[in-house]
């Protein structure tokens, strides 16, 4: 009953905020309203037993790429923005779409899945199980990320960099 | 109990809000926004999956995710500063130097 009443609960902030990102005119209150729903995110994968997936989304998601959007949006002091012909049709067929495709999305994902979520499925030392995964079963995956990093590091460098004349 | 269809649900609405907060809005910066809203349905639905499995490989993709979406922000937003230097406009309508 908890469980529900929790869910419940971190889903309708999590649904606002995302509805709130849509339909927010200014950039920055756009980030803030995304900013709440991966808090909210944070909470529901703590019921899903998954502690080091939510404390590593409040750190990297809310924390370190939320604060890169924020300080680009205040660096290119972002005003309100426009809408033109091209956002109009948009919203005009994509509304019923976009209606259209979470009913067909919602119907079959009632239909096909009937296990129940239960807390405490994991192990207790669940950080412990990923590291050893991480590290082993997925270690060249990693190595992989950590180059692709770099060359993220240096491609950001490079085009926001000052230009040469 | 909560069933693991109503966390799949969660996820499918949270993922077509992003796809129509991409199709809708016209601001560079929001646009990058809502894919990670996207990708942040999909790691929901990747959590619920690996509770339901009792499998935590579930994690490490959420994970690998993560980084990605890191790397991406970086690389992106460097791309949004060059784009607003060289053209002065945050508007994706004005960026149409491709356009026949």
């Amino acid at each position: 009953m908890v469980h529900y009443a929790l869910f419940f609960i971190f889903a309708i902030v999590c649904v606002g905020g995302a509805l709130n990102l849509l339909l927010q005119k200014h950039p920055i209150q756009s980030a803030l309203s995304l900013i709440v729903v991966m808090g909210s995110l944070a909470a529901l994968y703590l019921m899903l037993g998954a502690e080091f997936v939510a404390a590593v989304q409040v750190i990297v998601y809310a924390g370190a790429i939320m604060v890169l959007f924020v300080f680009v949006i205040m660096l290119l002091n972002a005003g309100e923005e426009e809408h033109t012909k091209g956002s109009r049709i948009a919203m005009f067929f994509g509304v019923p779409a976009v209606a259209g495709l979470v009913g067909m999305v919602v119907y079959t994902l009632t239909h096909s899945v009937e296990r129940d979520i239960r807390l405490g499925n994991f192990p207790a030392d669940t950080t412990h199980t990923i590291s050893m995964l991480l590290f082993r079963d997925y270690l060249l995956p990693f190595e992989i990320t950590s180059v692709l990093v770099l060359i993220a590091i240096m491609g950001a460098v490079v085009l926001a960099g000052k230009e040469k004349h | 109990m909560v069933p693991v269809s109503f966390y799949l649900v969660l996820s499918a609405i949270l993922f077509t809000v992003g796809v129509a907060a991409f199709i809708y809005k016209r601001n560079i910066i929001t646009i990058f926004m809502s894919i990670e809203l996207m990708l942040n349905a999909v790691n929901l639905s990747f959590v619920a999956f690996a509770n339901v499995r009792g499998n935590v490989s579930g994690h490490v993709f959420v994970f690998f995710v993560m980084v990605v979406a890191a790397a991406e922000a970086a690389a992106g937003l460097a791309i949004i500063i060059s784009v607003f230097r060289t053209r002065e406009t945050l508007n994706v309508d004005k960026v149409n130097l491709l356009k026949l």
